[in-house]
């Protein structure tokens, strides 16, 4: 027995097993490549996101409608000038000149919009998915200090007309303004940014 | 003599022949009528045994849905609808295992308490309750891929919700979440994958842990109310334990007699309170799907209400969500260190000094409290008036539920210093009754 052991290359036999071990790895890793893959988003999920068009005319002033992009809830939201001055308070807001790209370049304004009076954004909060539901009128059940925004059922965070968040809400943006632009005077297209245009 | 009682024990007839071939007989002695247990045991070991069965009970009532469920987000909804009205009985094995659910977190958590109480988890048993937490944990992945599947406006909300708490990780959040959700929201291939996750993946998983569980448990052997090693007293001439029984026939029979208490509450449940006011069967998941409405008031269901709680009593840090979702994570994870945080020389509750015990009352408070704000939103109790400095305008549910997240985390992170701290007593060499 001694004898023979003393032939055995213990070495030999250490760096064979390492190394088959090691390809061994490799080749379950790059076997693991589909699988993880085959979980990402299906070329169907992905086209599914192409842009949408809205016809806008039919949001009459001071009314709220939503449109679908990519499965979301997209609010149009057609703003009163007495919503607009509601939006002058900023005081009570995280991020109020929109610093965080939650918005495209032409939409980081006063209004967060193209036209003034058009909000185009996206219904989700940015807290953790839900969407908020609009409180357009000012007091209510939403207390004497509310001026008029979204509020999130889920986690309670506070939105003013122009998605932008209050302070001391669990959200830590502003609600996102997706790319969007005007085709004619009536009608946007969601998904699809200025320089974009088909 | 050995190999003479060997020969007289063996087994002939058809269990002979089986023995032969498979270790049956063996198996029954080393497991059931020669494996020794405390004979102290009192209603809280029914939990282990109540567990087990409820697991069982939960893949027999899961097989017999599957047969008519139908993973597909146009059908889902419709589906569930199908069993409870016109499945022949299918509403009692739906009943069932909605119900199962929630009794299965029930008993784990009495069945977790117990370990906390006795010292479960002391050396030499914290590989047992390793397993154990990685099977609480892999059972909290299993009910939420379950939640989804009636495809009700809780079960996407609730999807949506948790999915995006892995979008909050730094750098390869959004990514994760986009991957686990396999679209750009919670949809079809969403409600596919959970399903698969729920029906193979891990009860698969959930088996094999369990199994290792049981087989740590018999390497080791039970703890007792009283944290005495049974193994260190022993009988000179047969070697047995003096404070230990045989599993079969006296625990066998002492379980199935939790058992019958444990199926009248479950039948009660089913047959007069299947939805238990809300808590098992959310009224709004009898509300399809809906990706562009979200319900006025969204919690998870009652077992997770802790944890939640804990992920919204943290305020968000530099714009980001991240730490109340790590602060939730590490809520459930920091119970694998348990073994490791314990310094004191006792294992049982009984012979541990006024500390500990203060300590775990304090934690199961806050747990309960913190279980309850999870259900309520957190304006429930109003805001503090403004003139009172610093609290002013925050809401007092969640003032609440941060200082019971204090205490949750505290009764851990100070249980070095505490558990060496307190004053034990002397423990018995035997077990008492």
């Amino acid at each position: 027995m001694a004898k023979s052991n003393k032939k055995i290359d213990v070495n030999r036999r250490k760096f064979l097993l390492a190394a088959t071990s090691a390809t061994g790895a490799v080749g379950v890793c790059a076997l693991g490549v589909p699988f993880v893959s085959s979980m990402s988003p299906s070329e169907k999920a992905k086209a599914a996101g192409a842009p949408v068009e809205y016809d806008v005319t039919q949001v009459s002033n001071g009314e709220l409608k939503t449109a679908e992009w990519r499965g979301q809830p997209v609010w149009i939201l057609n703003r009163t000038k007495k919503m607009l001055s509601s939006l002058d308070d900023k005081e009570i807001l995280t991020d109020p000149d929109s610093k965080s790209p939650q918005q495209p370049q032409n939409c980081q304004n006063a209004t967060r919009s193209i036209k003034p009076n058009l909000l185009v954004m996206v219904g989700i909060c940015t807290h953790l998915g839900c969407s908020p539901t609009p409180k357009l009128k000012d007091g209510g059940d939403m207390g004497n200090n509310w001026e008029g925004g979204f509020f999130c059922p889920c986690h309670g965070s506070k939105f003013d007309l122009a998605g932008r968040v209050y302070k001391g809400s669990p959200a830590p943006t502003n609600l996102v303004i997706p790319p969007y632009r005007y085709s004619d005077d009536k009608t946007i297209i969601i998904g699809e940014s200025e320089s974009e245009k088909g | 003599m050995k190999k003479d009682s060997k020969k007289q024990n063996k087994s002939v007839g058809l269990v002979g022949w089986v023995d032969e071939r498979f270790p049956l007989s063996s198996f029954i002695k080393n497991h059931l009528t020669e494996y020794y247990a405390p004979k102290n045991f009192n209603f809280w070991y029914f939990f282990g045994a109540l567990a087990l069965f409820t697991f069982v009970m939960q893949i027999l009532t899961g097989i017999f849905l599957t047969m008519y469920y139908k993973p597909d987000a146009a059908q889902a909804f419709a589906s569930v609808e199908f069993i409870m009205r016109d499945v022949s009985f299918g509403w009692l094995i739906r009943y069932m295992h909605s119900t199962g659910a929630s009794l299965f977190f029930v008993v784990i958590y009495l069945h977790m308490f117990r370990g906390l109480m006795y010292g479960s988890y002391k050396k030499p048993r914290e590989l047992l309750w390793l397993f154990g937490v990685a099977i609480f944990l892999l059972l909290m992945a299993e009910s939420f891929f379950g939640y989804l599947l009636p495809w009700g406006q809780m079960s996407y909300w609730g999807a949506q919700v948790i999915v995006n708490l892995f979008a909050t990780i730094p750098f390869i959040g959004p990514d994760l979440a986009e991957w686990v959700r396999g679209d750009y929201l919670v949809s079809d291939a969403t409600l596919n994958r959970f399903f698969a996750f729920h029906v193979i993946a891990l009860p698969l998983a959930l088996a094999g842990l369990i199994m290792c569980h049981l087989v740590a448990l018999h390497e080791v052997g039970s703890n007792n109310p009283d944290g005495i090693e049974i193994k260190d007293t022993k009988d000179k001439k047969t070697g047995i334990p003096l404070d230990g029984i045989p599993f079969h026939p006296y625990y066998t029979v002492k379980d199935l007699t939790g058992l019958t208490v444990f199926l009248i509450v479950f039948a009660s449940i089913i047959f007069f309170a299947p939805e238990m006011g809300g808590y098992f069967l959310e009224a709004n998941n009898f509300v399809p799907a809906d990706p562009l409405v979200t319900p006025s008031h969204i919690a998870p269901t009652w077992y997770f209400t802790p944890f939640y709680s804990i992920l919204r009593a943290v305020p968000p840090i530099l714009g980001s969500q991240f730490p109340g979702v790590a602060a939730m994570g590490l809520s459930v994870l920091i119970f694998f260190f348990v073994p490791w945080l314990d310094k004191s020389k006792v294992r049982s509750i009984r012979y541990k000094g006024i500390l500990y015990k203060k300590w775990l009352t304090a934690f199961v408070i806050s747990f309960i409290v913190l279980g309850y704000l999870g259900t309520v939103p957190s304006n429930i109790w109003g805001q503090f008036s403004s003139i009172i400095p610093l609290l002013g305008g925050v809401d007092i549910a969640t003032f609440v539920a941060r200082i019971f997240t204090l205490i949750y985390f505290a009764f851990f992170i100070m249980m070095p210093i505490y558990s060496k701290k307190d004053v034990t007593k002397k423990v018995p060499k035997r077990v008492t009754m």
